[in-house]
């Protein structure tokens, strides 16, 4: 089983998030980076694919040369080989993006391999475009599911396929199709691992192969970022411990929320 | 010319998102939803929103597109919206969900239509669909959208969520119909002031094998009781609540207020509770009367989740933690103290059982 993994380098934001004087960016100067969440079990649920069916997970990123820490991490927690789709730093959208993991794709393809299976990120953490990975499987002429956080890969003679569920409305739906395919996970899909010791080491001396994709223009174009104005002020405080009930109970009263 | 605006519906009629997505594509409708002129200088609300056009909107209709039995269609409330037409792909064309389908017919509907824009609430389906829309088109898509504005000389001014909300950006979106979905917790929903008469047409979509390769082949649930993302009340539990055993009075609560269990990020891994109760930016964007939150401290991906909600009361033993900043209320104090002793006020308030 031939699984490629799609990360991005986000900043890490803490207690608020602050933005570049030019209102374009982030304002990364006192963070670090990290990947979302989603991303961190897509690579988890890879490695658990391989450990049980075998196979190879490459870690793949769009980003500047500095996202090679992203790849990284991913290769302590049991990565073998990571892509760096290397950027002059400039924020790609998704078409773009789109098109760099596709030929990605197909590059593996020739060099007489190929995914048999490509995890996602539901959605990045910071422009959240909900999108990338379902234009990537339309182009590779792949199937794709989003939101998934129940995952079941099965091989045998005819073939693999994959039995994929995630939460509807209090239960869930399930999807069965056969790969290869592109599958966009939520957190909530298994608990990621910790990186051992080995495994950063071998990180650290890990060679990375990188391309330098073509960017290109896009029809959603972002003006500039902005902090939404807080909808709340500071919490008025009712009272100490125990004797605040009766006034948390008046609140709720006045708001119409006691049965 | 329409508004083209994808509707889920379910046992219970149509699902809230979509008619927070039908008053936005209603909004959008309203605003002419094609190139319109706004005064130069206009200055922006406080909201850092553009105030509505002082110029007579030329209203386009909003037409609904969904999938289900055609005497099941929610006329009433799809009409209360403000649909003017639902497109209906009843279950002997398409059975079931099958995004790439359900993206076909879009595209199919948006055609027939002379859509201007088609728009879906930002659920998993929405998204999905969506996805698959502009990928089939080629066409840009813009997610968590909370206002578009048609431009002079095409396409739209939007605004859209970043960081699940916690950033907003303003960007140009162009593409004939414009795509978009829309972040339905910061866009409440709202019944028109006319409704209209509401024309169901069936819909038969072009859909081919590779259409339909990709198809929930089971759908569970519908639990009767009250969901995360719907709730009214949401009672929260963070690290304070101490470890998986402290739970159970804070839903014995959530009971008695009608609403649902949600918890912060450290519960979920730490596998305290299951991760569909996690509220955040990676778990679910809540939009209660009242989030009554319990030893959360508040970053800023959990505020994220409950930025939709009405009202928020805090119970905390710190009074310097930071989701103080984004509250209404807070009650200073141990939550194994204050919930059994609210428990125990709202039981004597109820009386004798």
């Amino acid at each position: 089983m031939e699984i490629g993994v799609c990360v991005k380098r986000v900043p890490m934001v803490g207690g608020r998030i602050v933005l570049t004087p030019d209102e374009q960016e982030v304002d990364t100067r006192l963070s670090g980076f990290t990947i979302s969440p989603h991303e961190e079990c897509a690579v988890e649920e890879a490695v658990q694919i391989t450990e049980r069916l075998g196979g190879t997970v490459s870690v793949i990123t769009l980003g500047p040369p500095a996202a090679a820490d992203q790849l990284r991490d991913a290769l302590a927690l049991g990565a073998k080989r990571a892509v760096l789709l290397e950027t002059d730093g400039r924020e790609w959208g998704p078409v773009a993006t789109t098109a760099a993991i596709v030929a990605e794709v197909r590059r593996h393809a020739a060099g007489g391999v190929g995914y048999d299976l490509l995890l996602c990120g539901n959605e990045a953490a910071d422009t959240g475009d909900y999108q990338v990975g379902v234009r990537v499987a339309c182009a590779l002429g792949w199937p794709c599911v989003t939101g998934i956080k129940k995952l079941e890969i099965s091989q045998d003679g005819a073939g693999a396929s994959a039995r994929a569920s995630r939460e509807y409305r209090g239960g869930a739906e399930t999807f069965e199709f056969g790969l290869p395919a592109v599958i966009c996970v939520k957190e909530g899909i298994n608990l990621p691992r910790y990186p051992s010791l080995p495994g950063r080491l071998r990180a650290k001396r890990a060679e990375i192969e990188r391309y330098e994709p073509g960017w290109q223009a896009e029809g959603l174009r972002k003006r500039s970022l902005r902090v939404p104005a807080s909808q709340r002020k500071q919490a008025t405080v009712l009272g100490t411990g125990t004797d605040a009930v009766p006034a948390l109970l008046g609140v709720l009263e006045e708001w119409g929320l006691l049965p | 010319m329409t508004v083209l605006c994808l509707v889920e519906t379910d046992a219970d009629g149509a699902a809230d998102a979509s008619l927070r997505a039908l008053t936005f594509a209603g909004r959008l409708a309203g605003s002419g939803a094609s190139p319109g002129e706004r005064p130069p200088g206009t200055p922006r609300g406080d909201d850092g929103a553009w105030p509505a056009s002082r110029q007579a909107p030329s209203r386009v209709p909003v037409a609904v597109a969904l999938f289900g039995p055609v005497d099941r269609v929610p006329a009433g409330a799809l009409a209360a919206y403000g649909a003017a037409s639902a497109h209906v792909v009843e279950p002997g064309h398409l059975d079931g969900y099958a995004p790439r389908a359900w993206a076909r017919a879009l595209a199919g509907l948006a055609a027939e239509t002379g859509a201007a824009a088609v728009v879906a609430a930002a659920t998993d389906r929405g998204s999905e669909v969506m996805a698959y829309l502009g990928a089939l088109t080629g066409l840009p898509l813009a997610a968590n959208c909370v206002q578009a504005d048609p431009v002079a000389g095409g396409g739209y001014q939007i605004v859209r969520h970043r960081w699940a909300g916690l950033l907003l950006e303003d960007a140009s979106l162009d593409g004939s119909p414009a795509l978009m979905t829309i972040a339905t917790e910061a866009v409440p929903a709202e019944p028109v002031a006319e409704p209209g008469a509401l024309a169901v047409h069936p819909y038969a979509p072009d859909t081919d094998a590779d259409d339909l390769r990709v198809r929930a082949t089971e759908t569970a649930g519908h639990s009767s009781g009250a969901s995360l993302a719907t709730a009214r009340v949401v009672v929260g539990g963070g690290r304070g609540v101490g470890g998986p055993d402290g739970f159970a009075p804070l839903e014995e609560l959530a009971g008695l207020l009608g609403g649902v269990l949600g918890v912060s990020r450290v519960v979920t891994s730490e596998g305290w509770r299951p991760h569909r109760q996690q509220v955040g930016q990676t778990g679910t964007k809540i939009t209660p009367e009242l989030y009554l939150a319990c030893g959360i401290s508040g970053a800023i991906q959990h505020m994220a989740g409950c930025a939709g909600a009405k009202h928020i009361v805090v119970v905390n033993t710190d009074p310097a933690a930071p989701i103080l900043a984004h509250a209404d209320y807070a009650v200073v104090g141990d939550l194994g103290e204050v919930i059994p002793a609210l428990v125990a006020a709202l039981r004597a308030r109820a009386g004798p059982a």
